[in-house]
């Protein structure tokens, strides 16, 4: 196919009339990361579960390593990782048991089996847990452990489907160092997720996927140039101070700002710098914030950007969802 | 938490899947499930425990309560009973595959076991295998309670260890069965409810407890040629005497005919499960 680690073609999956996969494309280069970025509903987990051989596509070409994921799924099974959106580990288990079962399940040598999951317990803060029963470990280290799992083999290519959501600041900070090292050590991964911050420290190229399309791709400044990049809201005593401020801050946002009552809110590619700016002009009008709000983007953000509506709450459709709960 | 780690990348070896290479692989992934599954029995006891409680209950219940009413002529009632009793824990027991593999739906382990590159009928055949081997513990258990109120056998002891052999025969084809349904309902406390409507005609329209000739005439057709009544009647061949050739061979065509159908259902619902 290509020299690509993952190469996606056209992908489509229907689950009865939903269409969870309508035509995605993308490619990914050895040793990088990618993010595939969306609301859920928007078809990541299909995405992931077609890439790791769970799912058959109804249409189009998907390839790992070069091995077709419908025609040589056993192939691409030897080679790719998988830590799903909940922590796949067996309870009855110790995590090291745990770990044992898929070396053999990966047919690793016994002696490397054993070195191996040390290894990981060790480097996953796990080794005082190793021989308790999976089941007394609170929900970071189940997480830990489960992608422990997925790193027993040192499969080539790694899929983690949402592998912070639910864990605290410290665990995910924890988590993304990892996923550094992994890609400087070679891995080729690619993760899913709803933070655009994550995606934005982590992943190389980033694909914004809604409704089972791809809506969006390029690299995290690349995305953000297009979506702005830091959202600033001020708010004024009333509606004709801010229709006026609108005027005067247009030339500093990179995408026509909005009026909403006695706020104006507008993006702008570079924060800091620009908001000192901005505030300057408008004293110099005399136009007075009351307040000021600054954030990073959120995804609801980049969806407003790209198609102009907000995320709609909603469902995964159901097969993506089994497990999850 | 730092991956600190100087294994090479890509570990795993292409499986070789030509003839004999792909059997040992089936293998090993096999007993590899297995013993994952027994360690679960060894570490919750209760999972056993409490599954052979239903059977010494039973056992009770009809020797001492109900059985004086039951009239099995020629044959004490212990020993018309613990046949039946036998095949009745083993089809309970079958249960336990489906709470199992539904369980290992629910977390998400059908998943990991699915994105593996281990054999697609390890799964499967590793957990029907620890069935299979709590069900040698049960069964055993049951012959100690059975010798305990009064049951004896009075044939050899080869009959006795082809009684055993078709016991658990039965229960490792039901294990098959309900294999299917686990991973269909995906939820332990489903699995359990949608196994009764089947199990209550099994185990109670047959002769396990009482003589076929006492249920209604529209009943008894399907009460004599039901599996678990050929196997119990079968069973009672082998430990009371009496000619056992037509119920052995009638109770092994069942079991060998529900593995045949259902063993290659439950492999297709694995290959497709979500």
């Amino acid at each position: 196919m290509s020299d690509s680690a993952i190469a996606v073609d056209g992908v489509q999956k229907r689950f009865g009339d939903v269409v969870a996969l309508d035509g995605i494309s993308f490619e990914v280069p050895p040793a990088t990361v990618f993010g595939l970025l969306g609301p859920n509903g928007a078809g990541k987990t299909t995405a992931v579960r077609v890439l790791t051989t769970l799912l058959p596509p109804d249409g189009g070409r998907a390839s790992v390593l070069g091995l077709d994921v419908a025609r040589d799924p056993e192939k691409v099974r030897a080679r790719i990782g998988l830590a799903g959106q909940y922590a796949a580990v067996d309870g009855n288990l110790t995590g090291r048991e745990n770990l044992r079962m898929i070396g053999r399940l990966t047919h690793l040598p016994r002696r490397m089996v054993e070195d191996r999951a040390s290894e990981l317990l060790e480097g996953f803060d796990l080794a005082d847990a190793a021989d308790r029963p999976a089941r007394t470990y609170s929900g970071g280290m189940r997480r830990r452990l489960d992608l422990c799992a997925a790193l027993v083999h040192r499969p080539p290519v790694l899929f983690l489907d949402e592998p912070t959501t639910g864990l605290d600041l410290y665990s995910r900070k924890q988590l993304w160092a990892v996923i550094e090292d992994l890609v400087t050590e070679g891995t080729t991964l690619l993760l899913t997720t709803q933070y655009l911050e994550e995606a934005d420290r982590l992943a190389d190229d980033i694909v914004v996927i809604d409704h089972g399309d791809v809506i969006a791709q390029g690299g995290p400044a690349h995305l953000k140039s297009r979506i702005g990049g830091t959202v600033i809201d001020v708010g004024f005593t009333d509606p004709g101070e801010a229709r006026r401020a609108h005027s005067f801050v247009t030339k500093f946002a990179c995408r026509p700002p909005e009026v909403n009552g006695s706020e104006v809110r507008f993006e702008v590619a570079d924060g800091a710098r620009v908001l000192v700016d901005a505030l300057r002009t408008l004293d110099g009008e005399g136009l007075a914030p009351q307040t000021i709000a600054v954030r990073e983007p959120s995804l609801d953000d980049v969806f407003l950007a790209l198609t102009g509506r907000r995320v709609e709450p909603e469902e995964e459709p159901e097969e993506a969802t089994r497990g999850a709960a | 938490m730092t991956a600190t780690t100087v294994t090479p990348i890509g570990l795993t070896p292409d499986l070789d899947l030509r003839g004999v290479r792909r059997l040992k692989t089936a293998v090993t992934d096999t007993f590899a499930v297995m013993a994952r599954n027994l360690i679960a029995y060894r570490r919750v006891p209760q999972l056993l425990v409490f599954s052979t409680i239903q059977p010494v209950v039973f056992v009770l219940l009809f020797r001492y309560v109900f059985g004086g009413a039951i009239s099995t002529p020629g044959v004490p009632y212990v020993d018309y009973l613990m046949p039946g009793i036998f095949a009745q824990t083993v089809a309970f027991g079958a249960l336990n595959t489906s709470i199992g593999l539904s369980t290992d739906m629910q977390a998400g382990l059908i998943e990991r076991f699915r994105s593996l590159p281990m054999a697609r009928s390890a799964v499967l055949a590793g957990r029907t295998l620890a069935d299979l081997v709590r069900n040698v513990f049960v069964v055993g258990l049951m012959f100690a309670v059975g010798f305990a109120v009064g049951w004896r056998v009075h044939t050899n002891v080869f009959a006795l260890a082809g009684a055993v052999l078709l016991v658990l025969l039965f229960g490792y084809a039901l294990s098959w069965v309900f294999a299917t349904v686990g991973l269909i309902v995906a939820d332990p406390e489903a699995a359990q409810a949608a196994a009764f409507p089947v199990m209550a005609p099994l185990v109670f329209a047959s002769s396990a407890f009482v003589p076929v000739s006492s249920m209604p005439d529209w009943l008894q057709p399907f009460a004599t040629y039901q599996p678990l009544s050929v196997v119990v009647d079968a069973v009672r061949d082998l430990t009371i005497g009496g000619p056992t050739a037509f119920d052995v061979t009638l109770a092994i065509l069942w079991c060998v005919g529900i593995l045949a159908v259902a063993a290659p259902i439950a492999v297709h619902r694995y290959r497709l499960a979500t």
